[in-house]
Formats: structure tokens, C-alpha cells, sequence
């Protein structure tokens, strides 16, 4: 080893803890596990320990494996620890430090390094899921049962939002030339692939209100699914990919409709040694990152349709905790005409989607969405209203386990104002 | 700890004794300094669990130490010598209130702030106000008999505990107190086990009393360019006539130091401001308020402002609520004192603690509840500079020494812990020493109970943040 632990491991910033608790209300794994070991506290305590080998790093793996990194932690800290630092840092020791298992490995290869940046296979997979839903599969599926065998799958395919085949959006204006508002669109790999249609709609809403948006080449995946899981290098290529690509253009924002992704956008600078040019750079393109509903908020609506629904709003952690979004969406729904809006009970708390803990932890994370479910079924809405990709799965997976199915829509917030104003998708 | 042990609590506790080292690890710490490792924790839901854990640890001699949220600042819930930790944080289950009786039944891992909601959602208070109270369980409070900024006007939870269920060290259940506010049966046994650190008893449950709600606050900000007035404010705004509900003291690096983090327009070169916030009926306030002004105004101190609507109150309390993250820069590990003194040597503590800020080069911050003198000099150290935390420990010894001398206390409403117990018998002497170890005695003869704290090991006569 040629690092010492105290180098890798974020050692530096678990001395801002002072292990005051003020974290532990917030933590979904800390109140669904009710251990000490699954709260920020505890983990901050384990890494630190780590880092001086007074435990193995194994020891505090199933802290670390388990946690969510919604960092709603952060948000609340009264002494600011950098927790979600603190937190990569030791994933990325333990994947070094540990042998894969074969199965996680595989799907990680597969997904990370090939799928998620590779738009033509999404656009495959994407038309996959399309034929397969419009087969008509879907819903023999759904009806029988044939996933039956595994109970996770079966869930998994129910929570399927319905597919439409995404399409680049037409590059009809010079980017060069500014004359309003100007913005560069980022589609997202799994936004674009799953929900082509709240892309679509987002920015025929900024066109519908004037705003340039454009799409452009050379955008690739955020990165934010492999920064996670402690797959750093693979993530440095893509911001910088990325940064290379939008900083050709001279836009106002750079815009996503996704929580989780904005969320790694967001924090580019932080991939890069202060004062070299790449961080420069990267700082000039996070200044730019706005969400879809940060700019919906600018937006004089003309909402002409109502929506007559009682509506609850699960918010993308990533979205709120490190993109510090919180009232934007909120805005854009108050707006909404017809729109009963009721603020559910621990809203902010992760409905334990979190990027692909619910594959990689799937037990724990139902563990989490039966917390936040309970509080759903309290609110008794039949409209959930969404911010991210990942959180609009779960919720999904969320009403059909409580068998609302029939009775709880799931939407995300583009697809709401753009329902409000009349604009239509495909 | 032997195996066969392990194995009786586990019998009791099944899956929720934990055994695993990160588990250990994770109920070693609280919010003081050193990490220690328990041979297991229970997580117990029931009185019958403590009970049977109580007779199993008093057969073999097993540290028991009881723990809430780990909140302390003192080292109570520390497991100084390992034994088993009762972790209490998840046996919320009980929370009754009987408004009729103003009286509320709790289990000890409820949070306060729980009860301040319940309370409060009957029209009715729970007075003591820990900072802490949205984290902190009530088994905690009173174990440490804690306080909080509504000290000054209604006291601290000793003064709300009215009945106990208690399970003795050789593993009895027992209550003491009960429902009604006098009592004066036999000794006062509630009052003993509150603020006893988890070393006398075990604390299954507690009946607290509530008082009415007051329907309004109206908040002033005072401001003072020199120190002597600002203390000779104190007593003269407690003598007006005038209750105050909270009143609160920062001085000037407080000031500053919040100033540099959130930029809210505070006067840089005050001395000191003082918030004083007043309860109760919305017109009475007001007049409350103008007598505060009065008095003040008879010392010559005029820069009075008062919050003229809810959010400029919210602004100032706010500034309060600010120290603590301003004064943490990152890197460096916050240390908070609570040595206390009488009003009237307020100042006399403010000047010693900027001479030793000066002497030991360390950036030091005063704050605290001025209306009961209770002072929170906060020290940010870097822990990994042995050399810096020498300096800071050797700072800390000064301000308690100093606080004795001026007539006051160690702490205020932390708890002695592991943190204070050297300097236990410079406050009370050899003499008050020995009677409160005869007690103790008495009541946990196989020192099971929470070892290690509150009294001084042998020989023991320095302050300590580091236990390795």
C-alpha cells in the first residue's frame, strides 16, 4: 500500500463531527435499522477508527455498504462536516480493499462501464423496453405473474414507468447567437433511456416559454451512479467529457430534470485539485447547473388546465441536500390550478432508491420505502409528484406493493406543469 | 466478558444484543472525548429486560452503563470499563399524557423534543429545553439532571420530575414520587436519582409534571461597550420585577465570530449583547418589556431593541443558535464548558476567560444562559496537536478553578462524567466527597453502576481529553 489509510480515507473531515447526534432524526437507515452503526455519527466514527487501524476496514463495511448517501445528514449538521467526502472516501478504500463478488461485479461492468455512457445501447435498451411494453408483454406480465419466482423482479417490472422511444431533441438554432434566455439541455443517461417523454416535455415547456434550449453532442453519463459506488477514474473521465463538451457553448444554465444527477454535476469542482485549470473549469460549469424545476420557477405560467388532484411531493434527496433545491418545486406546484397540495410527514426523508441501492440492497432498501410509504398512506394523496428518475421507480415500487396501484398516480413535476399548461409530448 | 455471560444476555435480549465490534465501537463515544469498547450492548425495550440484565450483571459483576442519545458533554454514557451498554435510544414506546392531571408518563428513549410537541399540542409546556432536544431521550436528561435556556424563569428537569420507576443494582424494580406535585413521603429519592449519571439506579420511566402553556414571547436585544455594565444588567433587569423566560449573553468574540459566518449586521465592537425574551400574555409583554427599558435605562444603558414582529424575532434567536456552527472551523474539534457562577461575577468570569484566551493562545468563544450564570466557554482545537491540547486542557483547569473561587460550580447542567470528576473535591471538599461516596456505596456496593464517573480515581487531579 503505498497511501497510508489517513491519506485515503477522508480522515481530515471526521474531525468536524463532534458527534453532537443532530444527524441522527434525519438518517433513514439510522431509524429503519435503529442502530448507532447506520447513522452518519456512527459511520463518521468507524472511518475515523479505520483510518488510525484501530478496526479493520472490513469492520466497517456494513456501515458503509448500507448507507443511502441521501446526506440529508448534511443538511442539518451544525459544524458542516463534509460527510458525503468522508463517505466516498471510504467506499472507495473498501473497493479496493475487497474482492467483488462475481455477480455485483458483473453488473457493474456491464452497466457502468458500457451502458450507462453508451447512448446507442440505452437508445437499445430503451427501444427494448418500448417493444417489449407495447407487445403488450407488460401487462401479461403484470397479470400472471410469470416473474412470480422472483418476488423482487415481479416488483421491479410493475414499477416500470411506461416507455416512450426517446428522440434527440432538433438542433434548429445557431447556439452562437444569444438572444433570450439561453440554455444547454443535459439529458441524463437513465432520464433519457426511461423517461425520454419527461425530457421531451421539459424542454418543450422552456421552448413554449421562450427560452433557447439546446441539445448537445459529446454530453455523456454524469458519472454519478460510478462516484458512488467508488468507481472514481471512470467518473473523472466523464466530467470532464462533459465540461469539455458545454463549455463550447455560451449558455446561462446547463439544465437536467434530475435530481441525482444535477446533484453530481454540481459537485465537478470537487473532482479536481483547487487552483489547476480543471478546476477552473469545472467551477465555471457547476456555477451554471440548474435543475428543471429551479427554472420552471422563473417562469411566468400561463397554467390553463386543472389538475384536480391531492398531490404529496417526494423530493430527490440529492436534489435538496446537495443541490440545496428546496422550495423550486414547491413553487411550480402551488402554481398548479385544480392541484390539492399536502405536505406529507418526513417528506425529506429517502425513500431508499438512492441510485442502485435498491438493486445492490434490496431487502434494506424496502426496509426504508415501507417508512416512507407509511407516511404516504397518512397523506392518503392520489398523486405523488417526483424530481428523480430513481426516486419515481421506487415510488412506483412503493404503490404497487401497497397494492394503490389503482388508486396513487406517480408523475414527475415536468410532466405535471406540462399538463397544467397543455403541452403534450411526442 | 465470559462467553457464558454473553450467552445470559443474550438469552434476554436475543437479536438485539449486539456483540459485533462495529456495533461496540458505535456505543463507545458520546458527545465528550475518548472511545471506549463495551463487551456488548443491549438495546432494551422493557423494564423486565433491565431488570433481568440487572440480576445478571450484579451475579457476575458486570459496568452497566445506561445510554440515551449520546448527547453528552461530560462522558456520562461513556463505558469507561467496558461492560455491557443498555442502549435505551429505541424504547420510545411510552408517551401518555394526562392533561387533567398536568402530568406526563415517558419511557426513558422518548425525546424531548417529543414531549415539548405533546405537551404543547394540550396547551400545556415541558419547561427544560436542552439545545439538544430534538436528539436527546428524556432517560438522558434525567440522568444528567439537564437544563436549557428557559433555566432562568422555570428551573431545570429536576424541578419537573415529579415520579420514578427505578431497577436497583441488584436488579429490583422500585417507584419513587408519584402523581401528585407534593410529597413528602419519606426521602426525596426522585430528586437523588435525578442528576446521579446512571450510577445510584437504572431509569425505566418517568412521570413529569407540566404547566400551562404561556400564549406569547416578545424578544429585545441589548447591547454594551463595556463589561461592567453588562453585568450589572443581569441582576438589574432579575430585580425589575420582570421574569425573563430566556436571557442569553454572548461576548464579543461570540459576536464576531457570528458576524464573520452569517453576516446578520451585529455591532462588531459591542462588548457583549444580552437577548432577553419574556412570556406569557401578549399585552402584559409589552408592559414587561417597557420595564426592562426602565431599569436599564437607570444604569444608562439605552441600546435596547426589541423584536417588533415574529420574524425579527426568529432573527435575533438566531444569533444565539449560530455560535456553535461559527465558532467550528474545519479541521478543529469544538469543546463546550459549563462552569457557572453567581450573576453579579459574570464579568469577573468574561475578563478571566479572555486573560486566559490571551495566556494560552486559543480561540476561545463565551456564551450561555446569563439570567442563571451559566456560562458556555467554548474552546475549537485541533485534537491531532498534542502540544495544543495541552494548553486547551491546562485553559479548561483555569476556568474551573476560577468559576470555584468566584463561588460558583463545575457544571451547570453537563453533568461531571468522566470530564470534571478531578476537580470534584475542590468544589464540595474531601468531606462532601465522602458522604456522596457513602451513598453510593450504599446503593451499588459491587460499583456496577456507571463506573468511573463523577468521583476522582485515585491520585487523580488533572483534566483529561484524551483517553489513548
Amino acid at each position: 500500500m503505498t497511501e497510508s489509510l489517513v491519506e485515503k480515507l477522508d480522515y481530515e473531515a471526521t474531525f468536524d463531527c463532534v458527534q453532537c447526534g443532530y444527524c441522527l432524526p434525519v438518517c433513514p437507515t439510522y431509524i429503519a435499522f435503529k442502530k448507532e452503526k447506520h447513522s452518519p455519527r456512527g459511520r463518521i466514527n468507524l472511518v475515523k477508527l479505520a483510518a488510525e487501524e484501530r478496526i479493520s476496514i472490513d469492520d466497517m463495511q456494513e456501515g458503509i455498504d448500507l448507507c443511502l448517501g441521501c446526506r440529508a445528514c448534511e443538511t442539518v449538521c451544525p459544524t458542516n462536516v463534509r460527510y458525503g467526502d468522508i463517505l466516498m472516501s471510504a467506499v472507495e478504500v473498501l473497493k479496493e480493499n475487497k474482492q467483488m463478488d462475481i455477480v455485483e461485479k458483473a453488473a457493474r461492468t456491464s452497466s457502468f462501464k458500457f451502458a450507462l455512457k453508451n447512448k446507442r445501447v440505452l437508445g437499445l435498451i430503451n427501444r427494448g423496453i418500448y417493444a417489449y411494453q407495447s407487445s403488450g408483454m407488460k401487462k401479461a406480465v403484470k397479470m400472471t405473474g410469470i416473474l412470480g419466482k422472483s418476488k423482487k423482479m415481479d416488483q421491479m417490472n410493475r414499477a416500470m414507468p411506461d416507455i416512450i422511444l426517446s428522440r434527440r431533441i432538433t438542433r434548429n438554432v445557431n447556439p452562437f447567437r444569444r438572444k433570450r434566455l439561453s440554455v444547454g439541455f443535459f439529458e441524463g443517461c437513465i432520464m433519457d433511456a426511461f423517461f425520454a417523454n419527461v425530457n421531451r416535455l421539459a424542454v418543450k415547456i422552456m421552448q413554449k416559454n421562450n427560452i433557447q434550449v439546446t441539445n448537445i453532442p459529446g454530453q455523456t453519463c454524469c458519472g454519478a451512479l460510478q462516484h458512488h459506488t467508488g468507481e472514481s477514474e471512470e467518473t473523472l473521465k466523464l466530467a470532464m467529457e462533459n465540461i469539455e463538451a458545454y463549455e463550447k457553448y455560451d449558455f446561462d444554465y446547463i439544465v437536467n430534470t434530475i435530481g441525482g444527477c444535477g446533484a453530481t454535476l454540481k459537485e465537478y469542482d470537487k473532482l479536481f485539485e483547487p487552483g489547476t485549470g480543471w478546476h477552473e473549469r469545472a467551477k465555471k460549469f457547476t456555477g451554471k447547473v440548474r435543475d428543471i424545476s429551479q427554472i420552471m420557477a422563473m417562469i411566468d405560467f400561463d397554467f390553463n388546465h386543472e389538475i384536480k388532484k391531492n398531490a404529496v411531493y417526494q423530493p430527490s434527496c440529492h436534489l435538496e441536500n446537495v443541490q440545496q433545491v428546496f422550495e423550486a418545486p414547491l413553487d411550480v406546484i402551488h402554481q398548479v390550478p385544480g392541484l390539492n397540495y399536502m405536505e406529507m410527514n418526513e417528506k425529506s426523508l429517502c425513500c431508499g432508491s438512492a441510485g442502485i441501492y435498491n438493486i445492490l440492497h434490496f431487502d434494506e432498501s424496502m426496509q426504508i420505502l415501507d417508512l416512507k410509504m407509511e407516511n404516504v398512506k397518512k397523506s392518503k394523496p392520489d398523486l405523488i409528484i417526483t424530481s428523480n428518475p430513481g426516486c419515481h421507480i421506487q415510488m412506483k415500487l412503493g404503490v404497487e406493493r401497497e397494492g394503490l396501484a389503482d388508486e396513487i398516480e406517480v408523475k414527475h413535476i415536468v410532466e405535471i406543469a406540462a399538463e397544467a399548461c397543455g403541452v403534450r409530448g411526442n | 466478558m465470559e462467553h457464558v455471560v454473553l450467552k445470559e444476555f443474550e438469552n434476554i435480549m436475543g437479536k438485539r444484543l449486539l456483540t459485533e465490534i462495529d456495533d461496540r465501537m458505535s456505543y463507545g463515544y458520546d458527545g465528550s472525548f475518548g472511545q471506549y469498547i463495551p463487551d456488548c450492548v443491549a438495546q432494551v425495550m422493557s423494564t423486565e429486560e433491565v431488570q433481568r440484565i440487572m440480576e445478571i450483571a450484579d451475579w457476575h459483576e458486570i459496568p452497566v452503563c445506561a445510554r440515551g442519545a449520546s448527547t453528552s458533554l461530560s462522558g456520562g454514557p461513556l463505558p469507561v470499563r467496558g461492560g455491557i451498554v443498555l442502549d435505551f435510544s429505541q424504547w420510545d414506546t411510552k408517551l401518555e399524557i394526562y392533561p387533567d392531571d398536568l402530568i406526563m408518563k415517558v419511557s426513558p428513549g422518548v425525546r424531548t423534543g417529543d414531549i415539548h410537541k405533546l405537551a404543547e399540542a394540550h396547551n400545556l409546556m415541558y419547561p427544560p429545553d436542552p439545545s439538544s432536544s430534538s436528539i436527546c431521550t428524556i432517560g438522558g436528561n434525567l440522568a444528567e439532571n439537564a437544563g436549557g435556556p428557559r433555566g432562568v424563569k422555570y428551573g431545570v428537569t429536576k424541578d419537573f420530575v415529579i415520579g420514578l420507576e427505578i431497577v436497583t443494582a441488584d436488579g429490583k424494580v422500585l417507584r419513587t414520587g408519584g402523581r401528585t406535585v407534593k410529597n413528602v413521603t419519606g426521602y426525596d429519592l426522585t430528586k437523588l436519582i435525578v442528576g446521579s449519571e446512571g450510577t445510584l439506579a437504572v431509569i425505566t420511566e418517568a412521570t413529569l409534571r407540566l404547566i400551562p402553556k404561556p400564549s406569547d414571547t416578545r424578544t429585545a436585544m441589548i447591547i454594551f461597550e463595556d463589561l461592567y455594565t453588562a453585568g450589572k444588567s443581569i441582576s438589574k433587569i432579575l430585580t425589575s420585577g420582570v421574569r425573563p423566560s430566556k436571557m442569553e449573553i454572548l461576548d464579543h468574540n461570540a459576536i464576531n465570530k457570528v458576524e464573520d459566518y452569517a453576516g446578520l449586521g451585529l455591532p462588531r465592537e459591542a462588548v457583549a449583547i444580552i437577548l432577553v425574551e419574556v412570556d406569557g400574555d401578549p399585552d402584559v409583554l409589552v408592559k414587561e418589556l417597557g420595564i426592562v427599558r426602565k431599569a436599564l435605562s437607570e444604569i444608562g444603558v439605552e441600546n435596547v431593541q426589541v423584536a417588533s414582529n415574529k420574524e425579527e424575532e426568529a432573527r435575533l434567536w438566531q444569533v444565539r443558535k449560530l455560535v456553535s456552527p461559527a465558532v467550528v472551523s474545519s479541521g478543529y474539534t469544538k469543546i463546550s464548558e459549563d462552569a457557572t457562577v453567581p450573576l453579579s461575577r459574570i464579568p469577573d468570569m468574561f475578563r478571566k476567560i479572555d486573560e486566559i484566551k490571551k495566556k494560552y493562545n486559543l480561540n476561545i468563544v463565551v456564551f450561555g444562559h446569563a439570567g442563571d450564570g451559566n456560562l458556555h466557554p467554548t474552546i475549537n482545537t485541533d485534537m491531532r496537536d498534542p502540544e495544543e491540547v495541552d494548553r486547551v486542557e491546562r485553559a479548561v483547569e483555569e476556568i474551573f478553578n476560577y468559576a470555584i473561587e468566584l463561588g460558583g460550580t463545575l457544571s451547570g447542567e453537563h453533568g461531571i462524567g468522566t470530564m470534571k470528576k478531578a476537580f470534584l473535591a475542590t468544589e464540595m471538599g474531601e468531606e462532601g466527597v465522602a458522604f456522596q461516596q457513602a451513598i453510593k456505596r450504599a446503593l451499588d456496593p459491587k460499583n456496577i453502576l456507571n463506573p468511573g464517573k463523577i468521583f476522582p480515581e485515585k491520585g487523580e487531579k488533572r483534566l483529561v481529553l484524551r483517553n489513548d
